[in-house]
């Protein structure tokens, strides 16, 4: 079959559609994104009517691809690290449910924090769990173990997780497919009592699980994706997980390295193929890309035994991602050094968009604010988090998904009067709207601004699931009509904004100001597009 | 044949345009590529890379090691200097575009600038905003800087005019012409200055 050029994540995608789900739910997140995007765009997955709108959250997401395995077919809930902390009680719980339809949880880590708040491991998840991990190392193991991770889904009757991190979610490469597996029927579970965890029922399927785990271990030693590499030097032996085994390669002319090694891609690591690289070389070398979580294992509490080498104790940086040279640097290898970086260069940090919305938000409300004392601003995740930095420096927190209003109400409660939640739209559906109903109830004294660009703007633009909605929304929740305000953030309403903003500061009571524009990125595409059909209507009719 | 790339520039200024073009010259002949991009939030005007690998054989990494890259490509000259540790002291060579974008309040004075890549060993240096107006529109800049970088890219001229056909195919036999002459353009500047 012809080889296809796809990121890391179309790969994933396309071994989705091949493997035979029958639908995709994901929230936005770098850099998980572009697996659903991909889905969304494929005609292949339309003939097939895959399911593949964004869900309101990684919890919903996850709730509704667990309802899929429970009717029998199969589902890929797709996120990014952080968002498996929002899904994480289905997902613990699916593993105590099992899967009907096979059922594979994709979680794209960002070590280094290029587009996040933490750097996160989520195999740790995947072992809280109690469920195999796939860990892939190039674009067509990505394919590969993506149908792989269905495969062992079904077999086993437990979803699977797959982990991937930014370098393999954004990197392109040649991908070869295989035949395309059909949908799965419609079909219950046998047991329809196996999704309802009552204590007795979650007592049986737990001790189930538990009985499960020698057989997930076996697997990952027969499969195929753990691959133990004889070297003649036995001086040192290398573990090397997922995509840590390229950088490793990169450092030996034809790939030859003169050590033994073992190759890991599939969890949990199966401990006789350990053992015996253990057994017969003087110490241990663990590369991992995120936490070191394999290299605790091994080393263990009293780390008592042999030698092992890793992130624990220094031969590699305990935090960021890992590259070529860290590993040459750990194995002792010469490096190459290029020019020296000039003094004159400056940093170049990413900012709000020229002719954003956000601009005349936090204009109008730095100004508003200006007779208070500062750090009254809670704010949240998406484009205006970039408001913190200067010239705006509006906002004084980015904590969570949602965190804005609720941490608002606690400032407000603990004296912080006027206090403010600046939040987006697609922000406000994803965890906004519960703490909203929180801040009613506590007839919290805060102003909450939503900024409603009518998109899911930090990611790329895709829908938000508020659009046209969030006056209902807030309504609906309880908020008194008079309080709920909307302004035009354009430079013209200046003056207008700053007294909305002023009136509702001080109201003693939750006020919400809406300021809806749309982003000016999605806004041009659409502009754009438009002006091509016209061309091509042109061109037709000319 | 093995070619380590790195492309530079800010966010928004098309740096994949220029790694789709010679991603498809490369499979064009049937060489493995890696290219790992930037996405997310870099994206807003920051600064973004990628990292392009081509080869005859199998590459490992997704990432290029420090001080091996064969070339580095970019469209903004301070962007240049940010990856010139990036490049091979003894063989690499510097393609920049002379054209700020500034986007920054402490933005250094150009002429520092281009004096620092002037010190490198293997430079080219183009005004590629200019030669892409001569060639029509401003907008083909991009592919300008390719066709000055193309001499040094180990693929055939030919399988590059095939891949900006490929890729600009959705846009119009004019916007074809204009990138075919503003890669023929950005070639010859290359070759008068070197």
């Amino acid at each position: 079959m012809k080889k296809l050029l796809l990121l890391g994540d179309e790969a994933i995608a396309q071994g989705a559609i091949d493997a035979g789900i029958s639908g995709v739910y994901a929230y936005p997140g770098t850099p998980s994104t572009e697996i659903t995007e991909y889905i969304q765009a494929s005609k292949e997955a339309k003939d097939k009517h895959i399911k593949s709108q964004w869900s309101a959250n990684e919890k919903t997401a996850m709730e509704t691809a667990i309802g899929m395995s429970y009717a029998g077919k199969k589902a890929l809930v797709c996120m990014k690290h952080v968002g498996l902390n929002v899904a994480a009680d289905a997902f613990i719980n699916s593993s105590i449910t099992g899967a009907n339809g096979g059922l594979v949880v994709l979680s794209a880590d960002d070590p280094s924090m290029h587009s996040s708040q933490n750097e996160q491991d989520s195999r740790f998840y995947g072992k809280f769990a109690m469920i195999p991990i796939m860990e892939p190392s190039n674009q067509q193991e990505a394919y590969d173990m993506t149908r792989y991770a269905f495969e062992l889904s079904e077999k086993f009757g437990v979803p699977v997780l797959l982990r991937v991190t930014t370098r393999l979610a954004h990197s392109r490469s040649g991908v070869v497919r295989k035949e395309d597996l059909p949908q799965n029927e419609m079909h219950l579970p046998s047991d329809l009592r196996q999704f309802v965890l009552l204590p007795s029922i979650a007592r049986k399927q737990y001790n189930t699980l538990l009985g499960k785990q020698m057989a997930f271990e076996e697997d990952a030693e027969k499969s195929g994706y753990n691959t133990f590499i004889e070297g003649k030097d036995k001086s040192l032996g290398i573990i090397a997980c997922g995509l840590a085994y390229n950088y490793l390669i990169e450092n030996y002319e034809n790939g030859k390295v003169p050590f033994p090694m073992l190759k890991i891609c599939q969890y949990p690591a199966p401990v006789s193929m350990v053992k015996k690289l253990y057994d017969m070389v003087d110490e241990l070398l663990v590369l991992e890309e995120g936490y070191p979580i394999l290299e605790e294992l091994i080393r263990g509490y009293l780390n008592n035994g042999k030698k092992v080498r890793g992130r624990l104790d220094g031969t590699i940086p305990r935090a960021g991602e890992l590259n070529p040279n860290i590993v040459a640097k750990a194995l002792h290898l010469p490096v190459a050094e290029g020019f020296d970086i000039s003094e004159i260069l400056k940093g170049r940090p990413p900012l709000l968009c020229d002719g954003c919305s956000h601009w005349d938000s936090f204009n109008a409300l730095n100004e508003a604010l200006e007779p208070y004392s500062s750090g009254r601003v809670l704010s949240d995740i998406g484009c205006y988090t970039l408001s913190a930095l200067p010239p705006l420096q509006a906002i004084n927190s980015c904590v969570d998904m949602g965190a804005s209003i609720t941490m608002a109400i606690g400032a407000a409660e603990a004296g912080l009067v006027p206090a403010v939640a600046a939040i987006g739209d697609s922000t406000f559906t994803h965890s906004g709207i519960t703490g909203l109903l929180d801040a009613v109830n506590h007839k919290a004294p805060i102003t909450v601004l939503i900024m409603d660009n009518s998109t899911t703007g930090m990611t790329g633009g895709q829908e938000s699931s508020a659009y046209g909605r969030v006056e209902d929304i807030v309504k609906g929740v309880g908020v008194e009509e008079s309080h709920i305000r909307e302004i035009k953030p354009l430079k013209r309403f200046h003056e207008e904004n700053v007294k909305v903003f002023k009136e509702e500061l001080e109201y003693d009571g939750v006020s919400v100001i809406i300021a809806r524009r749309e982003c000016i990125q999605t806004l041009a595409r659409k502009m754009k597009e438009k002006a091509r059909l016209k061309r091509e209507q042109k061109e037709a009719s000319a | 044949m093995k070619k380590d790339i790195i492309l530079a520039g800010v966010g928004g200024q098309g740096i994949l345009t220029i790694a789709a073009t010679i991603g498809t010259a490369a499979l064009l002949e049937g060489l493995q590529l890696k290219q790992a991009e930037v996405h997310g939030m870099s994206q807003r005007g920051g600064d973004v890379q990628s990292h392009l690998r081509l080869s005859s054989k199998e590459i490992a990494s997704d990432l290029i090691p420090e001080g091996k890259a064969d070339l580095v490509i970019s469209i903004e000259p301070m962007e240049a200097l940010r990856y010139v540790n990036m490049l091979n002291k003894n063989s690499g060579w510097m393609i920049s575009s002379m054209n700020p974008f500034n986007n920054i309040s402490n933005y250094p004075d150009l002429e520092l600038i281009l004096n620092e890549i002037w010190k490198l060993p293997h430079y080219i240096t183009i005004d590629a905003n200019k030669v892409a107006k001569e060639q029509g529109s401003v907008k083909a800049a991009n592919i300008v800087i390719l066709g000055a970088a193309s001499p040094f890219l180990g693929l055939k001229y030919e399988s590059l005019e095939k891949a900006v056909r490929n890729i600009f195919a959705s846009k119009g036999e004019d916007i074809i012409k204009l990138n075919l002459k503003a890669l023929k353009a950005g070639l010859h500047y290359t070759e008068k200055n070197t």
